[in-house]
């Protein structure tokens, strides 16, 4: 049997730590023991693998995937960009998934009860699969910020929820991207989450002209940077 | 070198994307549903509930497995091992959602023995994630079954936790009817907190 690859840790100077106490749900959700270490085995160095046949071209454009009699509402944008790993490799062929709240800022989701409309022609769920050089592209609506009773006048700012697997399930990753310039951002405890302010900038999507298409649809660039393979072999 | 992303909280609201989606009128890549008719190796179920610190069931929680099949071979790439035969009926990742009570469970199969490290092999366990409004970054941890008596004893992670906290990843067999489930409840905190770790 060939050596398996392994990964590197991940690194505690940009993940958020658990217990983040502007963040009220971390309080009674956040393990007090810390991590135990583990030698990275077959078992966190697989994962699941899927293939293209497991998105359709209709997934990655949340405009149309849930339409039941019009377009729906709210501004049109395309959300793009690659997925790498920290030695600078595209990860490909890999699942990508996106959730978000409407337009208006409510979410389909059957626990959500923001007094805003939902939008009959938009869940807010879409999937695809990055190409062979980690590109991916959605097509969406701007979603809208919503209050939330983290404290006294919580608003989340505007964001989409990204889910990735990588190559294993050590490189699996579950985050949010921003729009840049929200007002939000400052004061929101998830975002801030993040103890480096580096890497909350890294979580803000650029604004990009050069993708923007004429009469049609401004576009934002968000790279994601997975776990890197580690330079160590495994035993 | 570039940096990782953060990583950020999955939130209250991934059910229509991740969980349920069929239920919302879209479709998920994955549920807690791991076997087919053709599948190979004895049916089990995995079940349990996620617990806060204060005791209190966690409704809005997503756990994900990843396992080995009946032979102990995983279904990725990096597992080359000849004489560990693929399953083409078993892929060996589940999701599942938290319900009202904290409660979750999964239809699968007991995995095999897989290699460990320096080619020792490991007890038969699943590899467990747990997602969580709450959490803003995911906590690995692993299922064991508590009918793999010898198999644990020789586990080499399972002998690097302190004892009195090995019991939190040891699955506890029931069976009833034919049917035969694991439980396996996970505590986020506090008392009888479930070992995660360092992946």
């Amino acid at each position: 049997m060939s050596t398996p690859t392994k990964y590197k840790p991940r690194d505690w100077k940009v993940q958020p730590p658990y217990k983040h106490d502007a963040y009220a749900s971390t309080k009674l959700r956040a393990p007090f023991k810390p991590l135990l270490r583990l030698k990275q085995t077959l078992s966190e160095v697989t994962g699941p693998v899927y293939g293209h046949d497991a998105v359709t071209p209709l997934d990655a454009d949340l405009t149309v995937n849930a339409r039941r009699n019009g377009e729906p509402l709210g501004e049109r944008i395309v959300v793009y960009g690659r997925v790498l790993d920290e030695d600078g490799r595209a990860v490909r062929d890999s699942l990508v998934e996106v959730w978000q709240a409407n337009a208006a800022g409510r979410y389909v989701h059957l626990i959500d009860q923001h007094d805003a409309p939902l939008d009959p022609n938009f869940t807010g769920a879409g999937r695809c699969m990055t190409d062979g050089e980690g590109r991916y592209r959605f097509v969406t609506v701007r979603p809208g910020e919503y209050p939330w009773r983290n404290h006294y006048n919580a608003w989340r700012p505007a964001h989409i929820h990204f889910s990735l697997f990588g190559p294993s399930i050590a490189t699996r990753l579950v985050t949010q991207m921003f729009f840049p310039g929200d007002p939000l951002l400052p004061l929101d405890p998830i975002f801030n989450g993040a103890p480096d302010p580096d890497a909350r900038q890294r979580l803000v999507a650029r604004f990009s002209i050069e993708e923007t298409r004429p009469e049609w649809a401004l576009a934002y660039e968000f790279d994601i940077v997975l776990r890197g393979r580690s330079a160590t072999p495994m035993e | 070198m570039a940096k990782q992303t953060a990583s950020q909280t999955v939130g209250p609201y991934f059910a229509y994307c991740l969980t349920e989606a069929e239920r919302y009128g879209g479709h998920s890549v994955a549920s807690n549903r791991l076997v087919a008719d053709a599948t190979l190796g004895s049916r089990i179920q995995i079940e349990g509930r996620v617990f806060d610190g204060a005791g209190k069931p966690v409704p809005d929680a997503m756990i994900e497995i990843w396992q080995a099949n009946a032979a102990g071979r995983y279904a990725h790439p990096e597992d080359t091992r000849g004489h560990a035969p693929l399953d083409h009926s078993f892929q060996g990742f589940g999701r599942a959602g938290t319900d009202a009570a904290g409660r979750y469970f999964f239809d699968t199969i007991k995995p095999g023995t897989v290699p460990g490290t320096g080619g020792s092999p490991q007890a038969p366990h699943v590899n467990v994630i747990v997602f969580a409004r709450g959490m803003l970054v995911h906590a690995y941890t692993r299922l064991y079954f508590s009918d793999e008596q010898s198999a644990n004893a020789a586990d080499l992670l399972l002998n690097s936790v302190p004892e009195s906290r090995r019991n939190t990843l040891v699955a506890e067999r029931h069976e009833s009817d034919g049917r035969v489930a694991y439980l396996f409840d996970i505590r986020l905190q506090g008392d009888g907190e479930t070992v995660f770790f360092d992946v």
